[in-house]
């Protein structure tokens, strides 16, 4: 799956660190990275990772909602 | 809603059966497909873009990618279907107007009945092209660039050099030392990130990266690279005499805007990007205003409000995501309903361990004040001023507050700002905030002024061209005055 982290407002409060520790960690108190292509299984972690951010700056593709190959 | 039905028509045939021609697949190009079908339009949209891959995002190429995630996992994330004619591998070479085409390298032309250039930039290559070939040498801007990269620093070279110490370079050499690689930073200037944050703030950043064991180099350039007999590279040797031993090296010098595609189309394009309005309409090359050509992201100039009207390229996330959208948006839609593209700037950088957050445009300023937090925890908010008022701030470790100087860079607020009654520093002084001078003109003179009558008089693009070693025109023209 696709996500993309909006880092001009993502404020590092890192609910997502706790939610989903293999996709999201921060670098030193604030600075967060993350794997921009986390592997299917991480779908429902990353999903409530995405619900609880304080800042709304996680967003997650809908690709699969769209019609097969809906990279067209 | 205009007051004349046929023009309502028109506007309805153009969503329905119109021909929208995106040229650039990066993170503006997409953002522009997905809102122009967000509202509304149902026409033909093609989607043009030289590299071969689907739109990804940069920002991790330069962090993430080079830790190891692998550089294919940056596809961005699609918030709707655009049933677009995708074009990639292939890169726009033309732009006839009269035609209303764009030309392709392939030989194809694409009608357009609206068209947004959002080409970006490039990387700016090491000077040397015999060096640049070297193995081991490398630039970072696209997904190929940072895979090669990572593969070249976990192959675990002896030394690693960066030059240039802007904000990519920076969080390379961060990266570097994460993975424990020695790593030296040559920089021109008197402090990293001089340029965008001045001299007070890159102090700070100088003792960041010495800190974490950077071999920080000020004040030098590199002047030659040198390899061994496989053409690998093996040292650099620096202006003050010095040499450096390293197997990777990485020119990380900024950036040249696509520009080129659009020689001779008449646009005001030139190597400050597509000059456009605040509407992001691009300008001719005369600085009158086109109707069906847009400008977004890297490559837009555009006049600010806030900033006296003047021309700004904001060569951030935000600019692309945020001027796509109004782009698209004017595409379609009659003079009374347009958007206007006000950006406050902001952007930010992660390198050892420091979130770097900023809003408003700090080289604007030319005094800086420290308002909240400990520089010597590197924790801290300061803000920029000019003539009394805040112009933009920058954060280390503290970006929930940069909301708050947002809103006073917005009402134009005094400087020094009132501080926040809570962590305040000992010293609140301002100071100068110490960006360097940026130097007389350039004497390269890219367009002349031709013809008198009003129905002749035109600008005319001057293209530069960089043949063998620079020569100034500048020097030129004074030897020619001296004889």
């Amino acid at each position: 799956m696709r996500i993309i982290v909006d880092l001009n407002r993502c404020q590092g409060y890192a609910q997502c660190v706790f939610l989903a520790p293999d996709v999201f960690e921060l670098h030193g108190e604030e600075a967060l990275r993350y794997d921009p292509n986390p592997d299917q299984a991480q779908r429902l972690r990353v999903t409530r990772a995405a619900a609880a951010c304080p800042v709304q700056a996680i967003a997650l593709d809908r690709l699969d909602e769209m019609e097969a190959g809906g990279a067209a | 809603m205009s007051i004349y039905p046929a023009v309502d028509a028109l506007v309805e045939e153009f969503k329905a059966t119109g021909r929208v021609v995106i040229v650039g697949a990066s993170l503006a190009g997409l953002r522009a497909a997905e809102a122009l079908r967000a509202e509304g339009f149902d026409g033909h949209l093609t989607i043009i873009g030289d590299e071969p891959y689907e739109p990804y995002d940069r920002p991790p190429l330069s962090k993430q990618v080079l830790k190891g995630v692998p550089a294919d996992h940056t596809k961005l994330p699609r918030v709707r279907a655009i049933d677009a004619d995708w074009r990639l591998g292939v890169a726009a070479t033309g732009l006839d107007r009269a035609a209303k085409q764009v030309r392709l390298a392939n030989g194809d032309q694409i009608r357009y009945d609206r068209l947004l250039i959002a080409t970006g930039s490039r990387a700016r290559p090491w000077f040397n092209p015999a060096e640049a070939a070297l193995q081991g040498v490398f630039t970072i801007r696209t997904r190929d660039d940072a895979a090669r990269l990572q593969e070249a620093l976990a192959a675990g070279p002896a030394r690693v050099l960066v030059i240039g110490a802007g904000f990519v370079g920076s969080e390379v050499a961060s990266i570097c030392r994460e993975l424990g690689l020695a790593v030296t930073v040559a920089e021109r200037g008197s402090a990293p990130l001089v340029g965008a944050l001045g001299g007070v703030i890159g102090a700070i950043a100088a003792d960041m990266q010495c800190d974490h064991g950077v071999d920080l180099r000020l004040g030098v350039g590199v002047t030659s690279l040198e390899g061994d007999a496989s053409g690998h590279v093996r040292r650099a040797q620096l202006s003050d005499g010095t040499t450096v031993d390293a197997d990777v090296v990485l020119a990380s010098l900024g950036s040249i805007r696509n520009t080129e595609w659009l020689e001779g189309a008449g646009l005001a394009a030139g190597v400050s990007g597509v000059g456009c309005d605040a509407g992001c309409r691009a300008l001719d090359i005369n600085g009158v205003v086109t109707d069906s050509i847009y400008v977004a992201g890297d490559i837009a100039r555009t006049p600010h409000p806030l900033y006296e009207y003047q021309f700004l390229s904001m060569e951030h996330w935000d600019n692309a995501v945020l001027g796509a959208e109004v782009a698209a948006h004017n595409m379609i839609t009659l003079e009374a309903d347009r958007w206007p593209h006000l950006l406050l700037p902001t952007f930010w950088s992660g390198q050892f361990g420091v979130n770097i957050k900023s809003v408003g445009v700090c080289s604007f300023g030319d005094e800086i004040v420290f308002t909240q937090g400990s520089v010597k925890q590197r924790r801290f908010a300061a803000a920029y001023g000019r003539r009394g008022r805040i112009v933009a701030a920058v954060t280390f470790d503290h970006g929930k507050w940069l909301e708050y100087y947002a809103d006073l860079i917005e009402r134009s607020a005094p400087f020094p700002p009132p501080a926040p009654g809570f962590d305040r520093p000992a010293d609140m002084t301002p100071v100068p905030a110490e960006f360097p001078d940026p130097g007389g003109p350039t004497a390269m003179a890219e367009v002349v002024l031709t013809g008198h009558d009003p129905s002749e008089r035109q600008a005319q693009y001057m293209p530069r061209r960089r043949l063998g070693p620079a020569v100034s025109p500048d020097s030129s023209t004074r030897k020619r005055g001296v004889s």
